[in-house]
Formats: structure tokens, C-alpha cells, sequence
């Protein structure tokens, strides 16, 4: 039994491999490379599935308000609220979630809640993404004073407590979808600048950007085609990271009344309501509570995955895989023994003891 | 240099495609954190001159830190150069601009000495091959992709691996990329650094020959660097041997590897390992001690005399010139005040003999 399983276990490896084979003619890119490793990886796959399924619903909100004909901002005092006017608990009604404090669809007003969330932490990471980029590649690849320049005031940005100037900001220019989406942007580039000045200065040196400047090419053409494609690993790493950075930011300055303004739903603005129900409703802080830190985990997770993969030379990625592999060897060996009556779980592969 | 500062290694009639005169390259030691200051200067090549003529190869050796390929990227126009000519085809191309010098690049390539480091991981071979083309807009689309197939098959690679990554290939095959890429404008003048250092034996022999065909077919002109004497002596011919920015000995192949002038050419040429055991138990070997020294601080007169076994007063106060040593040929010149003679036994002249 164990050795069939053993068997076609091994066929199906020497046929991926064949297949491989055949795949490898054209030369597998390191995307693809990343993917497939990725792919291997359930906890980031599973983050990944979860984080899919969030954009989704959060496109989708509008299709289950028609649904449920409960627009976000309607609130349903008859049907809504109980005698006492609290919210009223989950499935009652045609309220999958319940109700919030003043009657209206919890489930809606989280979806539409993620729908400001991400947007906010997709646009934010990418203008801080972009600008970080830019701005680490021209200190990093010009150096002398403009690497001076821009590296100081890096530092200076990074060194401001950025919580304090937000709100500050946000209580000096109005609160507001634009301002939370610069406030967030404008404290996200110097990290990833930073990190990509340095990475450049050591692919600065390489052989490849002497070549291309003996082949006469420029500047502009040597951080684009030379040195960003070195780049896009490790900034794609940490853009994924920044996403729930952002998100959690976005709900801070909503919590606190300086992010989305109500009646539109965020997290943020959900969750301080919230606060006044704790007691007679548990599931109007729960839900997007969960959401939110689901959310941020997700992200976090695949972002630890995609530099897993994508970087198989660094010691720490080689053992992990290893050791997944390993514990997915075992975990099967032990089902096979189960299946097998035995109920011993030891390490002696199966095909030894047979 | 004041008496003879041009064209030393050929005769003046030659046509001569690459000339360098008294070039001096100094890097800045700096110290300090916000206020940077220069402390001192690393002299990594003083005062050097040289001709390529058209269609030949010049050798240079030397050790690690003699200046090579720092001499080399001055030519290639790729660091500017403190003081002194350099001239191309005619051309003075010394510290040129970037948009004046983009002309000559097409002119002159360079083949590297890594073959990992020198190829881009994250391009295609047709991309990084096809990147001439790309910059100087000779070639586009269709025809970009035929002319860098046309170049694979040249330097011996299968044109059909045009959409791989260099992670794919072998070492060897990496430098023929290399290679490849340096071919692509039909340069006249190809800097060779070190190309064949980092590859296996085999290997070396293989790339060696596919070089000399190009040369053949292309009348390529090549400015090879090596610290390998045989593989110098096989590809050059005339050779020039540098120590510590300066040059100490450069002329025709044959005679300097024959009856080397300079006591530190003896000393290399003494240490290089040779095939045939006979050969090896019959002749003397120079043993050098101590290290190189610091180009920060070079030394006084013959930068060379600290080591030298035939080293006398006058070495380390006057600096000897490159100049043509009685009984050698015309193009044959050492910088040296007592070069050696034939038939000296240099390995007991400065120190008692090893065991």
C-alpha cells in the first residue's frame, strides 16, 4: 500500500520533471521561477486565496447591496435595531452580520469599508513604491551630492514621528480621502528608497553596468534595463508588506476620527463606533476587527512567501524549504502509517518497514 | 619621459591605431566623514605610454594592483584620466563627454574577466547581445534578433538559446556571450581583461582560439591583459610588463620572453610554471621577496628596487627611463639602470640561494 503510494508518487515527480524538461527550451524567467516556488507555498497560497477573495467582495459590494437591498449608508430602525435600539445580532432580518449602532448593514458597511481600505493601501503603496524607487536609484547610481541631498532628507523623513504629523496634517488640511492617501504615501517612499539606494550601490559595481556604459549606454537606460530588473525582487517584497502598513494606518486615522468621515464606511470608522456596543454586541466590533486583521495577516504572509521564493540562494529560504519538505514527507509517511493499522508514528520511512 | 615619450614597443612607421602618451591615473584617498578631505593619492598608473598598431595585440601583464586594468579602462574611456593622451585612430579621445565619446564606443569593446558578474542575471542572452544594437539604434525588431543570432553562431553558441537567461550556460559559454557582445558594432579595437582568467584550462585554450580567428577575420586590434605569462606569449604580439603603474619592460614577444631585460620580467618569467620537467630543473628561478608595495606610496627611484636582486644606490634614487638597452631591438625598451645580461644568474645575485 505504502510502497503503490511511494510509486506513483515517484512517477508523478518524473513526470513534473519531464515536463520540466520540455519547459526549460525557452528559459524560465524568474518570475516564473518565483511562481512555481510560490506556489508550493500553502501558507502563502492561503493568504493569497483569502486576499483575492477580499478584492473580490470588495468589487462586488454593490452586487450584494442588490442583493440584500441594504445600501451602506440606509440605516433600518424598524427592522435594524432592537426594542432598546441596540444593533441586532447576525441573520436576523436579512443582516447577515447584524446591524451597526444605528440600524445599518454591518456586512455591507464592511465591504464597502474594504473597498476604502485597499484602495487606499494599493494607491498609497504604489505612488510610495514608485517615488521610493526613483528617488533611491538617482542617489544611489549618480552618488556624490545628490546622493547626499537626497539620502538626508530620506533619513530626515524617516525620522519624523509620522503618526504625530499625520494627524497634525490631517487636522490642518481637513480629513479626506486625497490627504489620507498623501499622508500615507509620503511616509512609505523613504523606506523603500533607502533600501533600493543601497541595493544599487552594490549593483553599481558589477561588471554588466561597466559593460553597458562601454557600449555607450546612459544613464537612464542603465537604471531602467540594468539595474531596476535587480531591483524588482526585493521592492516587490516589501511593496507587498507596505500594503498592510497602509491599510492599518488608514483605520488608525479613521479610529481616530481623522481618516473617513461617516457616514462613508471604513474599517477605521466602523471599529471606533463600535466601541459603544461591545457590551450588547459582540459581532459589530468582531467582524471588522477580523477583517481588518485577517487582512494586514494575509499580506503580511504572502509578502514573507514572495521573498521566500523569490530568493532561493539565501541560507534561511533553503532550510525552510527543506524543512517543509520534509515535515510534508513525514506528515504523509504517518497518514500511511495510520492507514495501515499500525498507529505508530515513527520516522523510519515505510518502505524500510514493509 | 621627456626624451622619446611616444610609441615605445614599435617602430614609428607602423600604423598605429591606439597611443597612449605619459598617462597618469590617481585615485583620491579620502578621510573624514562630513567634510571629506584627500589624504593621499593611489598612483595606479604613472606615467605610461604605449602604441597598439593596427591589427596586432599588445600583452600586458603584471600582478594584481600593477595597474592593468585600470590603464585598460582609461583607454576604454570609462574612468577619466588625471593627466596625459590618449589617442585612437587618430582621434584624441581623452576625457571626452559622454555624448562626444558615443561614437568612439562603437569603436572600441571590452570583453571582461568574470563571466558571471559581466552578463546581466536578469536579461535574456538576445537582449544583453542585442543591447549594441539597442543603444547605438543600428538595428531593430526582425533584424536586431537575426544580426545577434548571427553573432551566437559566430562565437560558437546555438542560436536557437537566444530567449535564455546567462544562468543557463557555462562558464565558457558565458564569455563567448561576452565575446559576442563586444563583436556586435564590429569594433576595431577589443580591451580583453583578464578574459580567460576565471576559466577552466580547457576552457581558456577554446576562448584563446576563437579570438585569434575574429582577429583574423575581423583585423581586430586586441589590448590584452593577463597575469598568465603562456597565455600572453600565445596571443600577444608584443608584450608589455607593468609594475606598480609604471611599465618596466615592453617589445616584441619573441625577444622579451627569450632574453627578458628587466630583473622583475626574469623574476616572472622565471616563476611561471613550465610543462616540461627538463625545462623546469635546468633553469634558475628568481625568488622576489616581500610584497608589492603600496601605490599610495610608492618608491623612491625604480619603484621596483625594494625587490630588485641587482638593486644598487642609484636605483633608489633616480627613477630609470624606458629606453632601448644596448643589444636589443629597436622596439625593445626597459626601464632599468642595469638590465640584465644574457647568461646572468640572477636568482644569487641578491640573496644566497633556498636550499
Amino acid at each position: 500500500m505504502s510502497i503503490g503510494g511511494l510509486e506513483v508518487e515517484g512517477r508523478e515527480a518524473l513526470e513534473a520533471e519531464a515536463a520540466l524538461d520540455s519547459a526549460n527550451v525557452e528559459g524560465r524567467s524568474q518570475w516564473q521561477l518565483t511562481w512555481r516556488r510560490l506556489r508550493r507555498d500553502k501558507v502563502a497560497m492561503i493568504a493569497l486565496t483569502f486576499i483575492v477573495i477580499m478584492v473580490v467582495l470588495a468589487i462586488a459590494a454593490p452586487v450584494f447591496v442588490a442583493i440584500t437591498h441594504h445600501p451602506p449608508n440606509i440605516a433600518y430602525p424598524n427592522t435594524g435595531e432592537t426594542a432598546a435600539g441596540n444593533p441586532v445580532p447576525p441573520g436576523t432580518a436579512g443582516f447577515w452580520l447584524g446591524t451597526d449602532g444605528t440600524g445599518r448593514d454591518l456586512f455591507i458597511r464592511i465591504l464597502y469599508g474594504a473597498r476604502i481600505s485597499l484602495f487606499v493601501g494599493f494607491v498609497t503603496t504604489a505612488i510610495g513604491t514608485v517615488a521610493g524607487v526613483v528617488v533611491g536609484l538617482i542617489a544611489g547610481y549618480f552618488g556624490g551630492i545628490v546622493d547626499n541631498v537626497l539620502a538626508r532628507f530620506t533619513d530626515a523623513v524617516l525620522a519624523f514621528p509620522y503618526v504625530v504629523l499625520a494627524l497634525a496634517l490631517a487636522v490642518v488640511l481637513g480629513p479626506s480621502l486625497q490627504v489620507i492617501i498623501a499622508v500615507i504615501a509620503f511616509f512609505s517612499w523613504a523606506a523603500i528608497a533607502r533600501i533600493v539606494r543601497g541595493q544599487t550601490l552594490s549593483i553599481k559595481e558589477k561588471e554588466y553596468i561597466e559593460a553597458a556604459r562601454s557600449l555607450g549606454a546612459g544613464p537612464f537606460r542603465i537604471m531602467a534595463l540594468d539595474i531596476l530588473p535587480n531591483l524588482l525582487a526585493p521592492v516587490l517584497v516589501l511593496a507587498t508588506l507596505y500594503i498592510p502598513t497602509a491599510v492599518v494606518f488608514e483605520a488608525t486615522l479613521s479610529y481616530l476620527g481623522l481618516g473617513i468621515q461617516p457616514p462613508t464606511a471604513s474599517w477605521g470608522n466602523i471599529l471606533a463606533d463600535a466601541e459603544n456596543f461591545y457590551q450588547v454586541a459582540w459581532w459589530y466590533i468582531v467582524f471588522p476587527a477580523a477583517a481588518l486583521l485577517l487582512t494586514t495577516l494575509a499580506f503580511n504572509l504572502l509578502g514573507d512567501g514572495i521573498r521566500d521564493a523569490m530568493d532561493p540562494r539565501t541560507e534561511r529560504v533553503f532550510a525552510a524549504g527543506r524543512n517543509r519538505g520534509r515535515r510534508r514527507r513525514r506528515g504523509k509517511r504517518q497518514t500511511l502509517a495510520d492507514a495501515d493499522g499500525s498507529g505508530l508514528v515513527s520516522s523510519v520511512p515505510p518502505a524500510g518497514s514493509s | 619621459m621627456s626624451a622619446s615619450p611616444v610609441n615605445p614597443g614599435t617602430d614609428a612607421g607602423d600604423d598605429v591605431l591606439v597611443r597612449v602618451e605619459n598617462l597618469v591615473k590617481y585615485f583620491p584617498v579620502r578621510a573624514g566623514g562630513l567634510v571629506r578631505r584627500t589624504v593621499g593619492q593611489v598612483q595606479a598608473v604613472d606615467d605610461v605610454s604605449l602604441s597598439i598598431p593596427r591589427g596586432t595585440t599588445l600583452g600586458l601583464v603584471g600582478e594584481t594592483g600593477s595597474g592593468k586594468s585600470t590603464l585598460a579602462r582609461c583607454v576604454a574611456g570609462l574612468i577619466p584620466v588625471t593627466s596625459g593622451r590618449v589617442t585612437f585612430d587618430g582621434r584624441d579621445i581623452t576625457n571626452l563627454s559622454r555624448r562626444a565619446m558615443r561614437p568612439i564606443r562603437r569603436e572600441i569593446q571590452m570583453i571582461f574577466q568574470d563571466p558571471y558578474s559581466s552578463l546581466n542575471p536578469r536579461r535574456r542572452v538576445g537582449s544583453i547581445i542585442g543591447d549594441p544594437f539597442a543603444i547605438h539604434k543600428t538595428a531593430t525588431g526582425a533584424a536586431r534578433k537575426q544580426a545577434v543570432q548571427e553573432l551566437m553562431e559566430r562565437v560558437g553558441l546555438n542560436p536557437e538559446h537566444y530567449n535564455r537567461f546567462p544562468a543557463e550556460f557555462s562558464g565558457g559559454q558565458r564569455q563567448r556571450i561576452g565575446v559576442a557582445r563586444a563583436l556586435a558594432l564590429r569594433p576595431q579595437l577589443i580591451i580583453c581583461d583578464e578574459p580567460v582568467s576565471a576559466l577552466d584550462v580547457s576552457i581558456q585554450a577554446q576562448v584563446l582560439n576563437l579570438l585569434a580567428d575574429l582577429q583574423r577575420d575581423y583585423g581586430l586590434t586586441y589590448l590584452f591583459i593577463a597575469h598568465n605569462l603562456d597565455v600572453v606569449r600565445h596571443v600577444s604580439d608584443s608584450v608589455a610588463v607593468m609594475y606598480l603603474g609604471r611599465i618596466g619592460e615592453v617589445g616584441p614577444k619573441e625577444p622579451l620572453y627569450r632574453a627578458p631585460r628587466h630583473p622583475y620580467t626574469a623574476a616572472l618569467l622565471s616563476a611561471a610554471p613550465a610543462a616540461d620537467p627538463d625545462a623546469v630543473a635546468s633553469r634558475q628561478r628568481i625568488i622576489l621577496t616581500g610584497d608589492v608595495p603600496s601605490p599610495i606610496d610608492p618608491p623612491s627611484g625604480c619603484r621596483f628596487h625594494p625587490r630588485c636582486p641587482k638593486a644598487q644606490q642609484l636605483c633608489a634614487q633616480t627613477e630609470p627611463q624606458l629606453e632601448v638597452k644596448a643589444g636589443d631591438a629597436a622596439a625593445h625598451l626597459t626601464a632599468c639602470h642595469f638590465p640584465v645580461e644574457a647568461g646572468e644568474n640572477l636568482a644569487t645575485a641578491g640573496r644566497s640561494e633556498l636550499s
